[in-house]
């Protein structure tokens, strides 16, 4: 199936972006790697009037750490996340991530931006984010704005976003040697998206895990932090943790899974993802 | 409206008006007659159309044609000629490593990126790095064969 | 030179052996020709306008808008195209009591399911041709929708051909032995309802036509990816109204079939039909969307099974009673009763049980067509089989291996029957199985489970015997009334250079075809395998035959071109006689060298061409060379020549996840004389991942409305290169006697097997919890449910 027309603009720089995106604004879409917004137009699921390809704006390219703060730009590839020794070192929760988003030849093109502002409810990258507390950069016609991860995320496809805004980065705080991750998620083959995944940060001092934060996908319309399922974890009680998720997650159903086996999956992940975090420190 | 690009195609710079809906993969196709690159599904899962663009392997029918304009494409008849892959095709000949060989050309992109950036992977490393190319004929295991057997020649050679 | 010399015994031979097939690199460097790669002056494209509903009336359809869109060449509905295409009905008569409707090339007042197209829309590009294909407006009015098999059965259910009288298309009854007595008698009875999925080819080429009328010579070149060229000749030109000889068909390079492309597809008879009327190239290429929602699919089947068993493991009797659903129509021309009609065939076919009960009720649904994909019948046959045989194992505790020592057919009664009336020339199920219990350490594997099971890691082990169809004879189709040829030819000639050329009428899909023929004919000839070449798929060129299909290519389309060879190389050691004053049986040809019976060479095949061709003046007057001989090949001894073998899966299940690991497969295989054991293997391989795809992964997902949930690649799981395991291979080898090379089929063993070999190893796995799966795919959430973790 081939997409239907559209028109295409590459501009060189974001204000130029911005200004074709304010004026063009109900029929134009962002494109950046288009390893989701390509397959969508060629099965004729979406017919914008006019791409904004801003893949030629090389400076939201970039991955960079300061004192305990890690800032990835939007265009920034999955493959540049998969390879950083800077994300390794400072944030491997998105190194270990990153290796379950897609194929190889997606994640050449496809990038943190577009993950994020696609906000795919089974998408490890908006997961980790929440995770990870992360601050989303956006600009617009009205200027910048930060947002926080926990409320860019509003539903299925749908995000914080507004109309004629772009997002141009992600700046990941709170880093620091006490950090501690744990990942993990079920699909059903290698790459697809997945059934049910978790992200999980938090600190450790030597006796127990603190600032945990446990953030689900694929169990609903966006990623999820299971709050009372942290708490509990904190507390050292996983077998409460695990009863806890009930109150936390209100997992959908689909022809994957169905709500209680995705809850089900949600505590067994959890054992998994903590374990990860008991390894590291061992 | 058609746009002009122009880029670099195995080498030989193109200049040609696409419209911005073509895709990269039915670019090279049907206006540069490079019909190595394959189409399977055009909604990025089964790998048949690989190219590489400026030396990272892409889908070409998640890649605009407007969008390669000033880079640089190769695709498995580039590589094939200028004898990057000889070895790997031998690898693939040898081992029955395809059948229909429609997926083949992606097959051998993916697998070359691969032993590009991990020159001694094992078999599971083999099957993860090439999990984003359908083949629905082989079964795979002559694939990971032949990358695995071209991975030690490749060491072997170096040595 | 007698003609009886086994082809094993002549020097230098190339049978047996792993030569590299001589397409490979073409098709390694992406300079193949694929349907899809083609272009002709003034070709155009055709999308299709196709319905969205599973059942409704069409009651009008306004193509003004898409007719004066950009590009656009015709809008052509169902009613028009019906003036120069006729309808077809898909029965056979062999099949008694079969029935279908008339089926059109594009739906003339009704769609029967969702994706049946009902206008056509031909532009100067295919995106053209889609943007006017929206712009079509059909309006339907809603009839009432078949959604499912049990549905299409219930005493009140809407008949979707209301001059059928019912949904039931074929029913097939057999009782054999006294299976009564035998269930009455038994120490032990099993049973379960197995439920297998629709699935789906997915070749990675989707379907592809570019069909050509020139008004000048009133032909038509269709040029398809097609397992079978004859016979898409004979249809087309009659459908068309034409003459065969007013139809070429050609098949360049396949991108893959699987059975997918030896039917006669509804949008491909449009397509060739819209060359006709338009005068002009009309190019076809399904997108994948297309392909889910019309290339044929298969199984979907539920399958009631019990079997006897007495406590020393002897199997009393087996029955069946098993209901399929094959969409509105029979396929045309080969039926959709053929997959229940080989469930009845196959079932409890390795085993000696004589008692044996079956019921086969196949249904019309308002769900996409079905028909015949690799292994057609087989998987649910053996599936239910061995399923079956595992459950009584477990009834009377034992091993899975000792029931089938126990049962199995001894490989010393033969010829021998099975309880279905199945002739088996020669078969070697106890050596298969003894060399597969080898090759895998059984033994070892049950120790590793034990040992893990303590530590609440689930390991199974899961066997499947099988035996499979392969070179059918004209039973299969011919005697119903179709015209699709049992029989191959082989045409093989010198050329002025002393190489050989052979044309062909099998074809080649990747499977190796190429490279059998070149073996073979090489080996027959005497000639070195570099200077022989291998025509296939064109109508106009090469013998009549039948193509690709029930694994034949090699055992049959192999055996036309051995003995075309064979008589080659007399006639050209005719002309060495002359040539060389020397008595023609005491010549031979090797190494493209004639030899005396010192096996000194004597004369090359390219003096011996030189002289036939250019210089006849210097040979005696009486004398006329032949530099070409053909052949033709159709089993007669069998009506098919079955094979066997068994497979065994070793995997891990998740039992919190319900995920399950595939760790290792293994499969030994008896497909007669091997011709090259390399082709052989990666046959069985690529077969057995379809069947390891069918039992864990592929399912067409379809709503109560019959719509289609999954039909795109993301969310219609086919296994990749990380879901797979290794497979280890090993061959038992009993030639048949019917031909002079003796090979048999190998294309749908590894089929047939993986899947049943799949869930008996879950079983095992799970045997600690008494759990009994008998459905595919086996998915996670029906892994959980079994162990009662989900509800
Ligand atoms: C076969 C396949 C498997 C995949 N598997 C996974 C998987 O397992 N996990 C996963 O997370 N993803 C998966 N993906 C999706 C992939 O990760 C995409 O790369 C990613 O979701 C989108 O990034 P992109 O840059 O390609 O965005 P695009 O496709 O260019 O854009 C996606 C959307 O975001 C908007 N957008 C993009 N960038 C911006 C921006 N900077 N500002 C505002 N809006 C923007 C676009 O307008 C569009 O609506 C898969 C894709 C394919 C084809
Ligand atoms: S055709 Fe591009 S991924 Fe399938
Ligand atoms: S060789 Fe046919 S799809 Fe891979």
């Amino acid at each position: 199936m081939k997409s239907a027309a559209f028109d295409y603009v590459r501009p060189g720089t974001l204000e130029q972006a911005l200004q074709i995106l304010s004026e063009r604004a109900e029929g134009a879409r962002v494109l950046a790697g288009g390893q989701s917004l390509a397959p969508a137009l060629n099965l004729r699921l979406a017919a914008p009037e006019l791409l904004v390809d801003i893949g030629g704006l090389a400076q939201f390219r970039y991955i960079e750490e300061g004192a305990d703060a890690l800032r990835i730009g939007a265009l920034t590839r999955h493959v540049d996340v998969e390879r950083s020794e800077i994300v390794a070192r400072r944030c491997p929760l998105l190194s270990r991530a990153i290796a379950h988003v897609a194929h190889p030849a997606i994640r050449n093109r496809g990038t943190l931006g577009g993950s994020l502002a696609l906000a795919d409810p089974a998408a490890e990258l908006p997961a980790c984010m929440l995770a990870l507390d992360a601050v989303i950069h956006v600009a617009g016609p009205g200027g910048e704005r930060r947002i926080a991860a926990r409320d860019f995320f509003q539903g299925v496809f749908e995000t914080a976003l507004r109309p004629g805004e772009v997002l141009t980065g992600v700046e990941i705080g709170g880093l620091g040697p006490d950090r501690t991750y744990g990942f993990a998620e079920l699909s059903r083959r290698r790459g697809d998206f997945a059934i049910v995944g978790l992200a999980l940060a938090a600190r450790r001092s030597s006796t127990a895990l603190s600032d945990v934060r446990l953030a689900f996908f694929g169990v609903a319309d966006r990623p999820v932090l299971a709050r009372a399922a942290a708490s509990a974890l904190g507390a050292g009680d996983m077998s409460a943790a695990r009863a806890a998720l009930a109150t936390d997650l209100k997992p959908v159903s689909d022809a994957q899974a169905s709500s209680a086996m995705r809850l089900h999956l949600a505590g067994v992940l959890l054992e998994r993802a903590f374990n990860e975090t008991l390894e590291a420190s061992a | 409206m058609n746009q002009p690009i122009r880029l670099t195609v195995n080498g030989e710079l193109v200049t040609a008006a696409v419209a911005p809906r073509q895709h990269l993969a039915d670019f090279l196709r049907e206006t540069l007659g490079l019909t190595g690159t394959h189409i399977g599904c055009e909604h990025g899962v089964c790998g048949a159309c690989s190219v590489r663009l400026d030396g990272a392997v892409v889908r070409g029918c998640l890649v605009y044609a407007v969008q390669a304009d000033g880079a640089r494409v190769d695709t498995i008849e580039g590589v094939s000629d200028s004898g990057e892959i000889a070895d790997l095709q031998a690898a693939f000949a040898t081992r029955n490593a395809l059948q229909c060989g429609y997926c083949t050309p992606g097959m051998l992109l993916a697998a070359q990126e691969l032993l590009l950036v991990n020159a001694a992977p094992d078999r599971e490393t083999i099957r993860d790095r090439l999990s984003g190319n359908y083949c629905r004929c082989t079964g795979y295991h002559a694939i990971v064969d032949a990358v695995e057997a071209t991975a030690r020649a490749r060491a072997e050679a170096k040595r | 030179m007698s003609e009886g010399l086994s082809p094993l015994d002549r020097p230098n031979s190339y049978i047996g052996r792993a030569v590299p097939r001589p397409n490979l690199a073409r098709l390694l460097q992406g300079r193949g020709l694929y349907v899809s790669d083609m272009t002709l002056p003034r070709m155009v494209h055709v999308a299709f306008v196709r319905s969205p509903y599973a059942h409704a009336r069409i009651a009008g359809i306004d193509a003004g808008a898409a007719r004066t869109a950009p590009g656009v060449v015709a809008v052509v509905t169902g009613a028009e195209l019906a003036e120069v295409c006729t309808p077809w009905v898909g029965v056979l008569t062999h099949m008694k009591g079969l029935k279908s409707a008339p089926q059109h090339a594009i739906a003339v007042d009704r769609a029967c399911w969702v994706g049946e197209a009902v206008a056509a829309v031909v532009a100067t590009t295919r995106a053209e041709a889609e943007d006017a294909a929206a712009l079509v407006e059909v309006s339907y009015e809603e009839l009432p929708v078949v959604a499912d098999m049990e549905a299409a059965l219930a005493p009140d259910a809407p008949a979707i051909h209301p001059d059928l009288g019912d949904n039931l298309a074929f029913e097939r009854k057999l009782d054999a032995g006294d299976v009564e007595a035998a269930f009455a008698s038994a120490d032990a009875v099993a049973q379960a309802e197995f439920v297998f999925g629709r699935h789906t080819g997915v070749t990675l080429e989707a379907r592809a036509m570019l069909a050509d009328w020139n008004p000048g010579e009133q032909r038509l070149t269709v040029y398809q990816g097609t397992q079978a060229p004859h016979m898409m000749q004979n249809i087309i030109a009659k459908h068309l109204g034409l003459e065969e000889t007013q139809v070429r068909v050609v098949c360049k390079d396949v991108g893959g079939s699987f059975g997918v492309k030896v039917h006669v597809y509804a949008d491909e008879m449009a397509t060739a039909a819209l060359a006709r009327m338009l005068r002009r190239p009309v190019k076809y290429v399904a997108d994948r969307v297309e392909s889910f929602l019309t290339d044929i699919h298969a199984r979907d089947h539920r399958c009631k099974g019990r079997i006897a068993v007495n406590r020393q493991g002897d199997i009393l009797a087996f029955e069946i009673d098993d209901l399929t659903a094959i969409g509105p129509y029979s396929m045309y021309p080969r039926t959709s009763a053929i997959e229940a009609n080989q469930v009845v065939n196959l079932v409890g076919g390795p085993y000696k049980t004589p008692n044996y009960r079956a019921r086969a009720r196949v249904a019309f649904t308002n769900r996409n067509v079905m028909c015949q994909y690799r292994a057609v019948g087989h998987p649910i046959a053996c599936s239910v089989t061995e399923g079956l045989v595992d459950l009584a194992a477990r009834e009377i505790g034992m091993d899975p291996v000792e029931i089938r020592r126990r049962n199995l057919l001894p490989d010393d009664s033969y010829p021998a029957q099975s309880a279905s009336g199945m002739k088996f020339e020669a078969l070697s199920h106890h050596a298969a199985l003894d060399k597969l219990v080898a090759m895998m350490n059984y033994p070892a594997l049950r120790a590793e489970q034990t040992d893990l099971r303590a530590k609440g890691i689930y390991r199974g082990v899961g066997l499947a015997s099988f035996i499979e169809v392969t070179n059918p004879s004209a039973a299969f189709y011919g005697v119903g009334g179709a015209r699709i040829s049992s029989q191959d030819g082989a045409s093989v000639r010198l050329d002025a250079q002393g190489a050989v050329v052979c044309h062909a009428s099998v074809t080649e899909q990747g499977q190796g075809t190429e490279a059998i023929l070149a073996q073979v004919v090489a080996s027959a000839v005497g000639a070195t395998l570099d200077k022989v070449r291998i025509i296939l798929g064109d109508t106009d060129h090469t013998p009549y035959g039948g193509g690709t299909w029930a694994s034949r290519a090699a055992g049959i389309g192999g055996e036309a071109a051995w003995r075309a060879g064979v008589a080659l190389r007399e006639n050209i050691l005719k002309v060495a006689g002359v040539m060389l004053q020397a008595d023609p049986s005491a010549l031979d040809i090797t190494e493209g060298q004639v030899i005396d019976a010192t096996g000194q060479a004597r004369v090359g095949l390219d003096e011996i061409a030189r002289v036939v061709y250019f210089r006849p003046d210097t040979l005696p007057a009486d004398f006329q060379a032949e530099l070409i001989a053909t052949r033709h090949y159709a089993p007669k001894a069998y009506p098919f020549a079955f094979t066997n073998g068994v497979q065994a899966s070793w995997l891990e299940v998740d039992i919190k996840t319900g995920f399950i690991r595939l760790l290792g497969h293994w499969v030994v295989e008896d497909c007669g004389r091997i011709l090259n054991p390399q082709l052989v293997d990666e046959q069985i391989r690529g077969g057995v991942v379809q069947g390891l795809g069918a039992a864990l992964f592929e399912k067409c997902e379809y709503d109560a409305r019959a719509q289609m949930l999954n039909a795109n690649m993301a969310d219609y799981l086919v296994p990749m290169a990380s879901e797979t395991p290794d497979i280890q291979i090993g061959h038992i080898e009993t030639p048949t006697a019917d031909s002079m090379l003796g090979a048999k089929g190998a294309g749908e063993a590894g089929t047939a097997g993986a899947a049943a070999a799949v869930v008996n190893a879950v079983n095992d796995a799970l045997s600690p919890f008494g759990v009994r799966l008998a459905e595919i795919p086996l998915t996670p959430e029906l892994v959980l449910k079994a162990l009662g973790v989900v509800l």
